[in-house]
């Protein structure tokens, strides 16, 4: 079903007693509005301030990286893929290469796929550090964001250690990693890792207990397991209603089913729950850091055998992992050759953002944002 | 300063007039300035930065900075603005935050108009402002300030009240509606103390009669990206924000002089050489500084939540100290 700005009308109401006509409103929320995380854009239908109906307006980030894919071999792609989720380009990275070594069958060494799962796990924490800052953001508080974004920082300059870039990072390479950690890396995550526990703390207590901030979110945004899945939902959006469902423990990939951690789940599906949700899941990454840095190989190679020139069998493969806004999944068909006949990317954030439309309904444009917020899209990813 | 107004009028008094609220003008906008600097010096280190610290010694002329390029802007205008509308509304928002700082006695001797009805003044007047903000919401000819501008309106009017109410206590317990009585009757314990719930209820009225966090949703960035000034800048920007800041002002000085004993030295330090305006002065900014923790601590309230909160929350609280106050003070006079 097509939609668009012709499908909206717009009311009118005359009121006998008063004698006043009131009408409803078109409000144009974005492309640039400072709760849109970038370049969203929600035409929303207003009768004073409750919504009747919105429409999402995407594509305004849109590059075509799945048509480009077509064009280039295989490690190419992988600094395209850093562009789509960029909050979290370590996933994106690690998807495309998945998906191509889960064709070809190549083995990865253990020291590859210990770097790999920290660097996975220290972005989704970075991910949701970038969430957290920006939803209390829009909720109103401002110095949650700062805070946020100190932590982030000491993630970003670890990565920037690693491999040289600190948002796009280009890091994993087909049949491993690019660059071995420097001497004293390992070192330097688990003070991070003691860091951040100690500050956890210190965000619950700045929000998580505030009444304002309880009152905001309690019953705001509900919907029930049976709509997430109808819409397709994952990641914590999913697991908000109570579905137990993580692919690193269902699905494991990697080395994910070596480390012990929970996968924290709530039944009420409101924007609290995926609030806690989150802060939880950062305290269960730092679980499977700390047990990653303990079991990390003193040595070992970081590529595996990999053909000069990657041309993975005819055929087509569809690989998913568990990023930090839900299921990322890349389907490649290949023809033999060195490029991908065909390349598509499952991006958990577009999938998420459809049930969007359905939340808004009836609510109050201060919901709007936290509704919004709450389902954690990344332009970057909805628009590819 | 007051004797002047019991004269006739001459030359000699009118013009008095005129040096002292140029004075006082000067002074406000003096405070405003550093206000201003002081709250993103104070929020940037509880958020980890550092301020301005750019223009001037230690940023100290940042906001001087800031506000010649507001005033030194074009005056934009939307198209389909209302334009006599668009042009009142600073004026309406500006003016009366500055008038009410008239019957402030900031000392025993610093006060410009000695009314005898000094709160009901500062109440009433302060009471335009809301009038200014509804008119710039809808002038602006702009979904997002017409929101903002209705938002506030509701606000604004609804949170009065219970500011009101918990004065009337104080009152109560003065007598009188003078400023100056009012904190001569502190001498042996500040209002504070026995009129906490009545403070309580004040403090959090205020906050939202100022449009500060948690109660800043006219201006609610994230949702309606400025609120009803989103049309607003250059000098007209300018004339807003200043009358926030002057709010600010005017508030920190009734605070102090309704609770917090004025100009009167705390724990009995009444015998040190310090003169009045000092503790005035520290006593007012220390209710600034709060001002400030709260911002960089809180997040915001929801529209649908804030009007059920001022009727249903601080005003059955309000009511409940006017009639404890009522009772304890019959008591007192064995009227009961």
């Amino acid at each position: 079903m097509s939609m668009n700005l012709d499908m909206i009308s717009l009311n009118s109401e005359f009121s006998e007693g008063t004698g006043l006509r009131t009408e409803e409103m078109l409000l144009n929320v974005g492309p640039q509005h400072p709760s849109t995380h970038g370049v969203f854009r929600l035409v929303v239908k207003i009768d004073g301030e409750t919504i009747k109906e919105s429409l999402p307006v995407i594509g305004y980030l849109h590059r075509g990286t799945e048509k480009l894919a077509e064009g280039l071999n295989y490690t190419q792609i992988i600094p395209y893929t850093d562009r789509m989720d960029y909050l979290s380009a370590m996933t994106n990275n690690y998807v495309i290469c998945h998906a191509v070594e889960t064709m070809m069958g190549i083995q990865i060494p253990e020291r590859a796929d210990f770097l790999r799962v920290i660097v996975m796990e220290m972005n989704r924490i970075a991910s949701h550090l970038v969430w957290w800052g920006t939803y209390l953001l829009d909720i109103g508080a401002m110095s949650p964001f700062l805070f946020a974004f100190r932590d982030r920082e000491m993630i970003l300059e670890l990565f920037n250690e690693l491999c040289g870039a600190r948002l796009t990072y280009n890091y994993m390479r087909i049949g491993g990693v690019k660059w071995d950690a420097p001497p004293g890396w390992i070192e330097k995550v688990k003070e991070f890792v003691k860091h951040l526990k100690k500050e956890i703390e210190n965000y619950h207590a700045l929000v998580t207990g505030n009444e304002i901030f309880i009152n905001r979110l309690q019953g705001i945004g509900k919907f029930d397991a049976k709509t997430a899945i109808d819409y397709s939902l994952s990641g914590v959006m999913l697991r908000s209603t109570g579905v137990k469902w993580d692919l690193r423990k269902d699905e494991p990939y990697s080395v994910y089913n070596r480390f012990e951690f929970d996968v924290p789940t709530a039944t009420e599906g409101d924007c609290l729950a995926r609030y806690q949700l989150r802060m939880a899941e950062i305290e269960q990454s730092l679980r499977i850091l700390e047990q990653a840095l303990g079991q990390f190989p003193e040595e070992g190679e970081i590529m595996g055998k990999v053909p000069k020139v990657i041309r993975p069998p005819q055929g087509e493969t569809f690989v998913r992992i568990e990023s930090p806004r839900g299921e990322i999944g890349c389907y490649i068909a290949s023809n033999g050759k060195d490029k991908p006949w065909r390349m598509k990317f499952r991006r958990p954030s577009f999938n998420n953002l459809q049930i969007l439309p359905k939340l808004l309904k009836g609510e109050n444009i201060s919901n709007m944002v936290a509704i919004l917020g709450s389902i954690d899209i990344v332009l970057g990813e909805v628009d590819a | 300063m007051t004797d002047l107004l019991q004269q006739s009028t001459s030359l000699w008094n009118v013009s008095m007039f005129i040096v002292a609220a140029v004075v006082l003008l000067l002074v406000v906008l003096f405070f405003v300035t550093y206000a201003i600097y002081f709250e993103r010096k104070v929020i940037g280190w509880m958020q980890l930065r550092t301020g301005p610290n750019r223009v001037g010694p230690l940023g100290l002329l940042q906001t001087v900075v800031d506000v010649t390029k507001l005033l030194l802007k074009e005056d934009t205008r939307p198209k389909d603005a209302d334009k006599a509308l668009y042009a009142l509304a600073p004026v309406l928002a500006y003016a009366p935050a500055f008038a009410v700082l008239a019957v402030m006695p900031f000392s025993e001797t610093i006060q410009f108009a000695d009314l005898g009805i000094g709160v009901l003044y500062y109440m009433a007047l302060s009471s335009i402002t809301v009038l200014g903000v509804i008119t710039a919401g809808w002038a602006s000819n702009n979904k997002y300030s017409l929101i903002g501008g209705m938002r506030s309106a509701a606000q604004m009017i609804s949170y009065e009240v219970p500011l009101v109410m918990s004065v009337l206590g104080v009152i109560l317990m003065t007598g009188s509606m003078n400023l100056r009585e009012i904190v001569e009757a502190q001498r042996d314990i500040w209002n504070v103390i026995p009129q906490i719930l009545g403070f309580c209820v004040f403090i959090v009225a205020a906050q939202a009669e100022l449009n500060r966090t948690p109660f800043d949703l006219p201006e609610a960035e994230s949702e309606l990206v400025a609120g009803y000034h989103v049309e607003y800048s250059g000098f007209r920007f300018a004339m807003f924000m200043l009358a926030e800041y002057v709010y600010m002002f005017g508030m920190g000085s009734l605070v102090t002089i309704l609770f917090l004993g004025g100009w009167l030295a705390p724990f009995g330090l009444d015998f040190l050489p310090i003169p009045g305006i000092v503790w005035f002065i520290l006593k007012f900014l220390l209710y600034v500084f709060f001002q400030f923790w709260i911002r960089a601590t809180m997040p915001r309230f929801r529209a649908d939540q804030l009007l059920p909160f001022a009727w249903k929350g601080l005003l059955p609280i309000a009511l409940v100290n006017i009639l404890i106050t009522a009772v304890v003070i019959s008591f007192q006079n064995g009227t009961l």
